[in-house]
């Protein structure tokens, strides 16, 4: 029931924030309506980081703890992470082909977001090539180092940038932003969270039974395993 | 706090005494970074001023590629006759194991760059334009940098199927900011442009905070099952 009431928030929500991206948000002045894609790339960004972050926890907490809920919530929150952090990867370059005049730049920004969306890809890949009862731990641990790693990355790639001559600068995005593009940034962002959130939670669920039905799988062969050690 | 240091040594005594007699990891990454060199001296002129520039990203690459033959063999000498699983009951401490592991790799691995540097200069006829003695933190903290979390990621990598496609896997985007350092820093000393302090220091941060992390983390690594 719970779940249902979020599916039609999440729809009814959606549907808004494409009406305020899309017609109530007044037309950029020099990019024109290609600006608009910013109202899909940033409230990505933004749930995409806080999802890494919410993985973050609950790989603490799974350490500590030793609690496979944590686990199959790192999991759920690390695969909808990675899936927004693709559409900002994937967003950005479609806005910066017309504006900038060029689909990438190894921009600060732009790199650490990159990287991020590597080291979760190879967190998720280390998920899937791991076998047995190790899996959560290993995983746990990989999690902690790549999310320590994100402000190392920054850092060293800002440096990196500002020692060359900066491509191409369209001016700060966030500064000056009109009111109405504000409504439809913060929108999209409530949207994109409910979204997020109705994702990680099928995503749990499947965790959870997939969890159940392996325990379910070593009981079965632990009982035949001693059915023929009595007979 | 002495038995760790004595469990450490203990452990990187034997891996010493090992590699000494077989001499494998260092073999095979002197090779493996011979090839590199010579493979991508055909993808532009080695011997051209320009090539200054980009020398020091090749030097790491080929380093890099040659650790990673070197880590992944580091624990599958621990798996055979089970020597792993005896040490995960025995009382000695983790971490020491851990330590002399990645002692072990620093060693090997700095003896395969200090061999192979020559061959560098050599084959593309380099001459640091900057203060040379500088490169001698630049490697020492860089190498430390991949081999403390590369030891710490083969023993993950040491778990799952697939064992050496993983292990650049999950360590080449965590190492992304020590390799641009180690990069810069290097190329910078070559050209002479600028000081590579900010790069150093850099590689300085990252080496204590992910082997303060291994050191938190390995053992519940070493037990996980």
């Amino acid at each position: 029931m719970k779940f249902k009431i979020l599916a039609v928030i999440t729809f009814l929500l959606l549907s808004y924030a494409l009406y305020q991206g899309m017609w109530a948000a007044p037309r950029e002045a020099t990019m024109g309506d290609i600006q608009r894609i910013f109202y899909y790339h940033v409230p990505s960004a933004w749930t995409s980081f806080l999802c890494f972050f919410a993985n973050f926890i609950a790989s603490i907490i799974y350490l500590a703890r030793r609690n496979l809920k944590a686990d199959a919530f790192a999991v759920s929150t690390a695969e909808v992470g990675v899936v927004f952090c693709t559409v900002v990867l994937v967003t950005g370059p479609l806005w910066a082909r017309p504006v900038w005049g060029i689909w990438w730049t190894w921009d600060a920004r732009l790199t650490t977001t990159l990287v991020l969306w590597l080291i979760y890809v190879s967190y998720l890949m280390l998920r899937r090539y791991s076998t047995g009862q190790a899996t959560p731990t290993l995983a746990a641990a990989l999690a902690i180092f790549g999310f320590l790693d994100v402000p190392i990355v920054y850092m060293s790639i800002r440096w990196w940038r500002t020692q060359h001559p900066q491509p191409v600068i369209a001016g700060g995005q966030g500064s000056g932003l009109d009111p109405h593009m504000w409504a439809a940034v913060l929108w999209n962002w409530a949207a994109f969270m409910a979204f997020a959130a109705l994702l990680i939670w099928v995503r749990y669920r499947l965790e959870i039974t997939r969890q159940q039905l392996d325990e379910a799988h070593a009981l079965k062969a632990v009982g035949q395993a001693e059915g023929s050690f009595t007979r | 706090m002495t038995s760790l240091a004595a469990v450490t040594a203990s452990n990187l005594r034997k891996d010493v005494r090992l590699e000494w007699r077989s001499k494998d990891a260092v073999n095979a990454m002197l090779f493996f970074a011979l090839l590199v060199v010579v493979i991508f001296s055909f993808a532009f002129d080695p011997t051209a001023e320009e090539s200054r520039q980009i020398v020091g990203g090749l030097v790491w690459v080929a380093f890099l590629f040659a650790a990673i033959v070197a880590l992944n063999q580091a624990w599958m000498r621990e798996l055979r006759n089970q020597v792993l699983d005896a040490y995960r009951v025995s009382p000695a401490p983790a971490n020491a194991l851990f330590l002399g592991k990645a002692l072990g790799n620093f060693l090997f691995i700095s003896v395969v760059e200090a061999l192979l540097m020559p061959l560098f200069v050599v084959f593309y006829n380099l001459r640091p334009v900057g203060p040379a003695w500088q490169l001698v933190p630049v490697f020492l903290l860089g190498t430390w940098a991949l081999v403390v979390v590369g030891t710490f990621f083969a023993a993950i990598s040491l778990r799952t199927r697939s064992r050496e496609v993983m292990l650049p896997l999950i360590l080449f985007p965590i190492s992304i900011p020590a390799l641009l350092a180690m990069v810069e820093a290097t190329t910078m000393v070559l050209t002479g442009t600028e000081t590579p302090r900010f790069w150093i220091t850099l590689l300085l941060v990252y080496d204590v905070i992910f082997t303060t992390v291994c050191l938190l983390l390995f053992e519940t690594v070493l037990h996980a099952e």
